[in-house]
This record gives structure tokens, sequence and C-alpha cells, in this order.
């Protein structure tokens, strides 16, 4: 039997599931919707749409062996040059939350050489347990030793949720670890909820190009893993009433820590700009710029405003300002108190990069521009006589 | 040197867009295509084939028109090509996706590196090839910008961190997934536009590969989608036109009351 079916009896062959169908795996036959199977993913998104329950995927499925056992949530404390980053205190931030809504305890896992005092700040922000493994080995992050720790902890304590920054580390360690534990991973999460009656972890993350949001679960095995973007959840706050917890320290073994690779060097590229995921202001340009030279103007008013200067794809592309001001889908994700936008029209993948800013302000001469749908202030002219008088009055104050 | 570019079969997501109205994905004349980034996987192969000698397959994971693809990496150039297709591999997650491709490259047997795009961008996971990695129990560097030294023993890549990049060193055999900033894909040749249409793509079902039926597709899948819906939509807030002196007034009154900038 295959595992989606149509029945038949009910089908009226209206045709809603064949609209919906990312894979264009449905037509409709004499009435009836017929579902090609070497093209059909099994996404459900067709079950989701049929007003008559005329389509049922069905798989059999084992929970895993001891799923009850696993209790808690963690979060990978990511920390580089002895620094936790902030994307660990807004893991803590999610999985306080999460801790909370299951009634459990809230844990990190700390990996790396003298990192010790480290835990405080982590104990501060919410953690109950810290899990440490220090070494000198682990200076560097390593992806063998640093997933085969993470996997190891898990298999001994076994939580039921594990939370990490979907960073260049994350997204190197994580799927190692998940892979070798056997259990479900869902990338660039932008919503984490427990689901009310199951106590499973709704995972909820944007998918073809943002177009569309899917709900992940992974509901028969532990843990449940996801990655989180920087900058899409808050920070869990410094609570100075907690001052410690319980620290647990792993010792690792030679066969943890033996790595295949080495890393030799680590080149520091120090951008021109201020880090546009940390500012406060971004003024983004996009194509209708027109000029590399145009870009001066943005970054008079950025000057002015004393914020950073992003972009959209399209001006990347156009070799008009490097990649590192990339905002969106494909670039970085920034969450400021005042997201400005010059000359970009709003298509959805830069839209995800943006649009959990607190106000977004968009200068477009395009009434119909979809940006002015996502924006809180909408100022529908040319850019180029805009931009210079907003200076011109800022600068009077 | 025997290399494995992993490649696959996307909707173009550019042009996917949801219909207003009726709330779904409006897919008519959206194209599939391959991968933008696994272009550079290919062409990263084809430029290390040149230095060292040896073959390079592309392998892809799909349903039977991924052959498409396949096709595409035979006119740039690549010796073999294997398509993976099964319905039993239907719904696969990237779990049941690594195993099955780190099944399929076990069969083909002495291979030296593994070459990924960096994602693939109707998931943007990122998430095959570490697993590909592990279920073959090789080391991997991925986000790869660019490919320093590479002899039969070992390799010496930087990796894009955020803050810079690292060199990393790591024997072979590994995997190794790339970012675009690695090359420059090259266009097909017209002798090898001739070669991909007489190509012959050899397929691989679940009964060729030395596969646990209940690590496959959807039944070996530890996620799966539970709902998929469209974005809230926005109706936009305060709206400013006219003149652009004017506009800038009303708009600077709106900053002064409300703070804005401060
Ligand atoms: C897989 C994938 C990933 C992607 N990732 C990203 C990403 O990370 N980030 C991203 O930004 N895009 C991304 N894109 C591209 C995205 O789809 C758009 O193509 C891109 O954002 C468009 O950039 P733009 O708004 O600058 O250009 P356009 O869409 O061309 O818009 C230019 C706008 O400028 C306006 N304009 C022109 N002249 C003036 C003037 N004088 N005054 C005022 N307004 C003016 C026009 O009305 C128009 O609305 C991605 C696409 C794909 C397929
Ligand atoms: N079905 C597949 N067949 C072959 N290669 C794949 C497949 N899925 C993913 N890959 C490879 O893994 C990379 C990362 O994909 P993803 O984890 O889906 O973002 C892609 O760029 C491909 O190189």
């Amino acid at each position: 039997m295959s595992a989606i079916k149509v029945i038949t009896e009910t089908c009226t062959g209206c045709g809603l599931c064949v609209k919906a169908c990312p894979y264009e795996a449905i037509t409709v036959v004499d009435k009836i919707a017929e579902i090609d199977l070497h093209k059909c993913t099994l996404c459900g998104s067709c079950v989701d749409v049929c007003p008559f329950d005329s389509i049922e995927i069905n798989v059999e499925r084992k929970a895993v062996e001891g799923m009850e056992e696993y209790r808690g949530v963690w979060i990978f404390a990511e920390q580089r040059d002895g620094e936790i980053q902030s994307v660990a205190y807004e893991l803590l931030g999610a999985g306080q939350r999460l801790a909370r809504a299951r009634n459990t305890e809230l844990s990190a896992v700390l990996i790396g050489y003298q990192v010790e005092g480290l835990a405080a700040a982590l104990f501060q922000r919410g953690a109950d347990n810290v899990y440490l493994a220090d070494d000198p080995a682990l200076a560097d992050y390593n992806d063998e030793p640093y997933a085969r720790i993470l996997a190891g902890l898990v298999r001994r304590y076994k939580p039921e949720i594990v939370l990490c920054g979907a960073t260049a580390m994350g997204r190197a360690l994580i799927p190692r670890a998940a892979t070798e534990l056997g259990t479900g991973l869902t990338a660039d999460c932008t919503g984490l909820e427990i689901d009310k009656e199951t106590g499973h972890l709704l995972q909820t993350r944007p998918a073809f190009g943002g177009n569309i949001m899917a709900t992940i679960l992974c509901e028969h095995h532990r843990p449940q893993m996801a990655t989180v973007r920087h900058k899409v959840m808050a920070e869990a706050a410094v609570d100075p009433g907690r001052t410690g917890g319980t620290l647990i320290r792993v010792e690792p073994t030679p066969d943890d820590l033996m790595s295949r690779t080495r890393v030799l060097e680590v080149i520091k590229e120090e951008e021109e700009t201020a880090n546009i995921t940390e500012a406060d202001i971004i003024v983004s340009g996009g194509r209708g710029l027109k000029t590399p030279e145009n870009f001066a103007l943005l970054t008079d008013l950025a000057r002015e405003l004393g914020g950073a200067v992003g972009a959209s794809r399209a001006a990347v592309d156009a070799g008009w300002i490097n990649y590192a001001h990339q905002v969106g889908q494909t670039g970085k994700t920034v969450k400021p108190k005042v997201y400005i936008t010059a000359g970009i029209s709003g298509a959805i993948q830069h839209l995800v990069g943006m649009s959990s800013s607190d106000t977004i302000i968009a200068i477009n001469k395009d009434p119909q521009a979809p940006i002015f749908k996502a924006a809180d202030y909408g100022l529908v002219g040319d850019l180029f006589e805009i931009i210079p008088l907003l200076i011109e009055r800022l600068k009077k104050g | 040197m025997n290399i494995v570019v992993c490649i696959k079969q996307v909707p173009d997501t550019a042009e996917v867009r949801i219909d207003p109205e009726t709330n779904t994905l409006i897919r008519e004349g959206v194209a599939s295509i391959l991968n933008p980034f696994d272009t550079y996987a290919l062409e990263e192969a084809l430029q290390i084939r040149e230095k060292l000698g040896g073959t390079v397959t592309a392998v892809t994971m799909g349903p039977p028109q991924a052959e498409a693809i396949l096709r595409e990496a035979v006119s740039m150039g690549v010796d073999r090509t294997l398509l993976i297709s099964d319905r039993a591999f239907a719904g696969a997650d990237t779990l049941a996706t690594s195993y099955t491709l780190a099944k399929a490259i076990e069969k083909i047997g002495q291979v030296d590196l593994i070459l990924c795009g960096k994602q693939a961008i109707d998931g943007d996971t990122a998430q095959v090839g570490p697993g590909i990695a592990v279920h073959l129990g090789i080391p991997q560097i991925i986000f790869v910008r660019k490919i320093r030294e590479i002899s039969e023993e070992k390799l010496v890549a930087e990796r894009m961190i955020e803050s810079g990049a690292e060199v990393v060193e790591s024997s072979l055999p590994a995997l190794v997934s790339v970012v675009k900033d690695i090359n420059t894909p090259r266009l097909p040749s017209l002798r090898g536009r001739m070669a991909a249409k007489n190509a012959e793509i050899p397929v691989w079902t679940a009964a060729d590969l030395a596969v646990e039926e209940a690590r496959l597709g959807l039944k070996g899948s530890p996620t799966w989608v539970h709902k998929i819906f469209s974005p809230p939509a926005k109706t936009g807030g305060k709206v400013f036109t006219g003149e652009a002196a004017d506009i800038v007034d009303a708009f600077m009154k709106e900053v002064r009351e409300n703070q804005l900038f401060s």
C-alpha cells in the first residue's frame, strides 16, 4: 500500500489539491484526483487544503523505545575565543519558554578550554544546569570531537529538546550530532512552541524561499532538535537573583577527542562598516539606487542616524556593495529598532531577513511595491529627492 | 582522485509565489532547476580532476525527471552519473536522504572526496552534507570558499565563518560543501551538450542498495511536515505621498512624535 491515498468515494475532483501541490504531482482524471507517486514527496499540502478530507497520508511509525525517559530542554552555548555568542542567550530565551511549558529544567552545554567561568552568565540567564566539557584539545571549534561529545551527553542524560544557533559552528556541529543520534533536526526555525495536547515541539520555519511556512514535527524520536538563526528570538534577560546552578563536568575520553581535521589558522576579516546584525538602525539599498556611487547617499543617511548600511541581493549581485551587507534569506537576518529601505521592492526573500525589525520605513517610487505592505511608514516617492531632504532635516535636528 | 558530487533538482524558488486569494502556491511556469549551489560543487570537482586526474560522478536522489540535472552535469563534463530513484525514497527528510546517498556512495566505492552545495534552495537546511559524512564515518569541511591544496592524502580549505574564515586541514576521504565564492561554473560546451543528449543515465533503486527499508523515505524520517501555511499577510502602515518636501515634512513629524530615531 502506498503512503498516500485518495479516497475516491468522497473526492469531488474540485482540484484544490492540484493547485496546492508544490510538485505538480496531482491531476484530476474523471473527476477524481490522481497522485503521481513518482513526483509526490508526501509533503501534505494537499491533505491540508482538501475540503472533503479525501486524501490520506498513512505511514506506520513507531515511537522509539524509552521515549518517555527524555526530559529537559538543552541549548548549545556557542563560545568563540572564550566569549559566549549572543545567539546562545537567544536560545536560552526560547528555551526558558519551552521548559516552562514542559514543566522541566533548562540546561546549557558548554564546550571549550578554560571556559568554566562562562557558566555564570548562562545560569544568570535562566540555565538550571550547565554541562561542561573543558579540555585543551577543545580550544578551537572542531567538528568531530564537539559533535561526539554533544551526542554522548545526549545519550547519557536524555534531553527531550536540543536547540542550537544556525551559525557557521552550529550548522557544522548539529547535523553531525543529530545524524549520530539518528534523530530529527529542523533548520532555521522562526517559531518554536509546545503542542498543548501532545507535548511535542512544533517547529515552524520558512520554506520555498519564504513563500510558505511549514510546521515540522518530530513525534516519534528524541531528542527533538532544531536550529535557530541569530536575531530571530529575543535574548533571555539577566536575572541578578540567579547566582548559580548545577555545574556538571564531563571528562572527554581520548576517543572523544580524536579528529581528522585541524584548524591551521583563523582569518579575521573586519567589515568596513558596523556589523549589521548588531546595529540598532539599518539603512538598506536595492536596485533602485542604480549605481554603486549612489550608495554614498545611504552611507550619509546611516552616518546621520548612527546606523549601518544593508542591501538587497540585487544590489549585492550587481557588485555595488559586498555580500557581508546582504539582508535576507541568503544573507543575514536582522532585527534592528529601525530598518529603512530605499529602492527595494520587498521580495519575500528580502522580507524574511528583516520583517521582525521593530519599525520598518520604506522609500520607493512605486506605490504598488510589496515593501509597503511590510512597512510601518511608507514614503512613496523618488529616493534621490527624499533622502537628501531627510539628511538635511536630520542635520537641523 | 575519485570524486562524487551530490546534486539536487529543486523548484526555482524565485518564481514561486502565493496566490493572495486562495492562499496557495502558484507554481504555474515554475521551472525545476539544478540547485544553484551544486553547480559550484560540480565546477570544483572538474577543476580538481583537471589537476589530479581521476573521475567525477554526479549523483542525485530524486524522481525520474531529476535525470535532467544529471544531463546538465554531463554537459559540464562529468564522467559518470547516477540517479537514485525509487518510490520508497519519497518523503525523505535530511536524515533519510543522507543515509540513502551514503549507501549509494558506499556502493560506488573507492571515493576520495564528496562535494556538496552549501544548501539546497528548496529547504535551505545545509544538513544533508554533514549527514552523509557521519553515515560514511568521514570528516567534513563545510561552507568552503577556497580549496588551497589538495593531494591524494589530504586537503586544506578555507571555510567561511561569521568573522572571516578558518583554514582547515583534513585527511581524505572527506566531505566538502561549497559556497558560491569558490569559483565560476563553466558553461556547457557544444560537445558537452551533445554528450548530454546521448548519455545513458544509470538508475539504482532501493533493491540495488544495501539499505534497511525502515530507514528510507517518509518511514525513515524522524521529522515530517505537520502543516503548511502562508505567512500572515501584512496590510502596511502609514503612507505618505505627494511632493518630496511634503512627504519628508509629514514623516519628520512622525519621527518626532514617536521618537523613532532616539
Ligand atoms: C533562493 C533565493 C534567495 C534570495 N535571497 C535573497 C536575500 O537574501 N536578500 C534579498 O534581498 N534578496 C534575495 N533574493 C532576491 C529577491 O527575490 C529579489 O530579487 C531582490 O530582493 C530584489 O532586490 P531589489 O528590491 O533591490 O530590486 P528590485 O526588485 O528590482 O526593486 C527595485 C525597487 O526600487 C524602486 N525604485 C527604483 N528607482 C527608484 C527611485 N529613484 N526612488 C525610489 N524607488 C525606486 C522600484 O520601484 C523597485 O520597487 C533571493 C532570491 C532567491 C531565488
Ligand atoms: N536528494 C539529493 N540528492 C543529491 N544530493 C542532495 C540531495 N539533497 C541534498 N543534496 C546535497 O546536499 C546539499 C545540501 O542540501 P540540503 O541539506 O537539503 O540543504 C545540496 O547542495 C546537495 O549537494
